[in-house]
């Protein structure tokens, strides 16, 4: 243990004195945090730390593998990037959400054991709603709302899979699921494609990413998803749904970027559909599947948060999100456009940048898997990327017609980890080896061939002829897009409604009936009950059994009435009970 | 050096060489393409040069139309105010 120093815990720890520090004490103290974080990292030997009993159950606090120390340097390196750019912020709390959200994730990568993983899943879903919540619009706090709703669900879902997985396995350890899936499982797997923003669980991230802060985004985008690729790599590597969803996931993304007007919601609709290849790469599951998705999760963090870097950049400067506004920014912000190119290349997997040397290994992984279809789509989605990410995206943002906006570059800070994060990709690109020797099998994996290059430059290319062309067709409008998220907005909306209208009119009507049957009823029995008084004693009884039937009848009336309505719920209930249990339980 | 660069790509006075350069490195692409070797093609298409041309472009336009179809007719494009 005393060799260890556990990475998540020098984030969240180093987090607490932020708001204690000012000026340039806390400038140099949030770059120490991370720097410490990446030698920690380094320093870091495979094994198991942390081993304890917790309610009988065997807690396991980090379990350090090569899966796990790759996600850990490319966390480590962004939340460094991430700090730089945020630098020039005055307030306290977002660094210290930023590092407690980084610490978590982190926290996650290094789970030995289910309950720890947990503990650590809920602190980032809180740490990074914060980040959206920071925006401070109306907007942003209803979208924040709606994340941490969606969050807490995915986590309550995530602990009803964990103990019923740990109740039939009889361990809480976090590894490989084997065998058939059973319920447990599919709940585990439901919590994590959740996080990884796998449709019809997507609509979250591309609600509140773009309403987040411009440098709380930046984490956003690098942290939630790749934990989630991370837990479905060591959990579910080889499952066939898996490389189904990841393909539907590639194209569902580069679809829906091509309605979207938002420059940061478009990007993130990209996370989706890149997200997608490595969820892909993860269920077809070989070796070199996985080391192509470990390794596209790698150069994706650093491409895309690049990308949100350069349309934050915009956004702060000009304080304008929508792509029908921007234009004509290339003049005032040549560096900006030079770094969002360098991860727009990348993304789009240009020979030389760092998406080339991944996304290649995971289409070539499913062409030595006989997949036709699945390297057919992603190679389609690769298409798409190109066409939003590094032609529409620039093109209206940077390029296109000048609003005559007043711009600048923007702070230095900004620059510096632009600057980095671009550099961080183009050099994966040309030096792959370093990388792929972090992976977790041996590579044997050639990206530089070729037919790889010409292929690759083919379709990049192309698809930027058919962009020209068809310019026009792709002129932003001012719109936005329904997703899955339509769903809990308008069913919310209609839940509200009901409780307003039919509920509250029930409520009304059953004190109506209590106001004018029972207590004219009540008033009557006890006139009634008067003239029994003065007509003697001889009527009582009489007069008691009789108000006694008329009550009881009018009593039955009412009660039946509301014991039908409780009784037809309870059925209804059941029914649908024993049809989710049967649904889940196949 | 990254200002001229940049502009090289912004400006309207290079409208033209910009065009010409573009078109260029289309031809040189397919011509690269037909001269490459092709030992570990997995599928037929792989061995037909121009291909990846032909296929980028045809799912450029395919995504292009299909997601604005899906949008105006399919209604998934909806108004700015939609939810409020």
């Amino acid at each position: 243990m005393t060799d260890f120093v556990h990475p998540a815990l020098i984030f969240i720890l180093g987090a607490l004195p932020i708001p204690f520090f000012t000026g340039l004490v806390r400038k140099s103290y949030l770059v120490l945090i991370p720097v410490l974080a990446i030698v920690a990292v380094m320093a870091i030997e495979p094994g198991s730390y942390g081993e304890t009993q917790f309610l009988g159950q065997e807690i396991l606090i980090a379990k350090v593998d090569k899966l796990s120390i790759v996600f850990a340097t490319v966390f480590t390196i962004m939340a460094l990037i991430g700090t730089v750019y945020a630098l020039h912020l005055s307030g306290a709390g977002e660094h210290v959400a930023a590092f407690v959200y980084v610490g978590s994730a982190l926290g996650v990568v290094f789970a030995g054991d289910y309950l720890t993983l947990y503990l650590f899943w809920e602190g980032m879903a809180f740490a990074s709603a914060y980040l959206v919540f920071a925006q401070g619009t109306g907007q942003a706090i209803r979208a924040a709302f709606r994340y941490l709703m969606v969050h807490v669900t995915g986590g309550v879902v995530l602990l009803g899979g964990i103990l019923l997985h740990g109740a039939a396995a009889g361990s809480l350890l976090f590894g490989p699921v084997e065998g058939a899936l059973d319920a447990g499982a599919y709940l585990i797997l439901a919590g994590f494609l959740l996080n990884a923003a796998v449709p019809p669980l997507n609509a979250w991230l591309t609600d509140a990413y773009p309403e987040a802060t411009v440098t709380g985004a930046v984490f956003m985008s690098a942290f939630t998803t790749k934990t989630a690729v991370y837990v479905l790599a060591r959990a579910f590597p080889g499952i066939e749904l898996l490389v189904w969803l990841g393909t539907v996931m590639a194209l569902y993304g580069v679809i829906y970027a091509v309605l979207e007007n938002d420059c940061r919601r478009l990007l993130a609709y990209h996370i989706v559909s890149q997200v997608g290849y490595m969820v892909a790469g993860i269920g077809i599951g070989t070796e070199l599947a996985v080391n192509g998705a470990t390794s596209h999760a790698f150069a994706h963090i650093l491409y895309k948060g690049l990308l949100f870097m350069g349309a934050g950049a915009v956004i702060y400067v000009t304080g304008r999100r929508k792509l029908s506004e921007l234009g004509g920014l290339y003049k005032a912000m040549p560096l900006t456009v030079a770094f969002y190119m360098a991860g727009a290349l990348a993304i789009s997997a240009f020979p030389f940048f760092s998406g080339f040397v991944s996304k290649s290994m995971v289409i070539a992984a499913a062409a030595q898997d006989h997949r036709a279809l699945v390297m057919l789509a992603l190679t389609m989605a690769s298409s798409g990327t190109f066409l939003h990410t590094g032609l529409k995206l620039p093109y209206y943002m940077f390029f296109g017609t000048d609003r005559g906006l007043q711009a600048r570059e923007p702070p230095g800070n900004m620059l510096v980890a632009m600057g980095v994060a671009a550099a961080l990709c183009i050099a994966i690109g040309i030096f792959p080896g370093p990388l792929y020797a972090l992976l977790p099998y041996p590579v044997d994996f050639e990206p530089y061939t070729g037919v790889h290059v010409s292929e690759s430059l083919g379709i990049l290319m192309f698809t930027a002829l058919g962009f020209v062309i068809f310019l026009r067709a792709l002129d932003p409008e001012s719109t936005i897009s329904l997703d899955t998220d339509w769903f809990y907005r308008k069913g919310a909306r209609a839940f509200m409604w009901f409780a307003e209208r039919p509920l509250a009119r029930y409520e009304k009507a059953v004190s109506d009936v209590s106001e004018t049957a029972v207590l004219p009823f009540l008033h009557g029995s006890a006139r009634t009950g008067m003239r029994l008084d003065l007509n003697g004693v001889d009527g009582v009884v009489n007069g008691v059994a009789r108000s006694i039937l008329d009550g009881g009848g009018v009593l039955r009336r009412l009660q039946t009435g509301v014991v039908t309505h409780y009784v037809l719920a309870m059925i209804a209930g059941l029914i649908a009970a024993i049809l989710v249990f049967a649904v889940v339980w196949r | 050096m990254i200002k001229p660069v940049v502009g090289f790509f912004g400006d309207e006075q290079y409208a033209r060489p910009r065009r010409r350069l573009f078109y260029l490195v289309l031809v040189l692409i397919i011509v690269a393409d037909f001269l490459v070797a092709r030992d570990h093609a997995e599928y037929l298409w792989e061995r037909l040069p121009g291909w990846s041309a032909a296929y980028g472009f045809g799912s450029c336009v395919l995504l292009i139309f299909v997601s604005k179809f899906l949008g105006h007719r399919a209604g998934l494009m909806r108004r700015e105010d939609y939810y409020d």
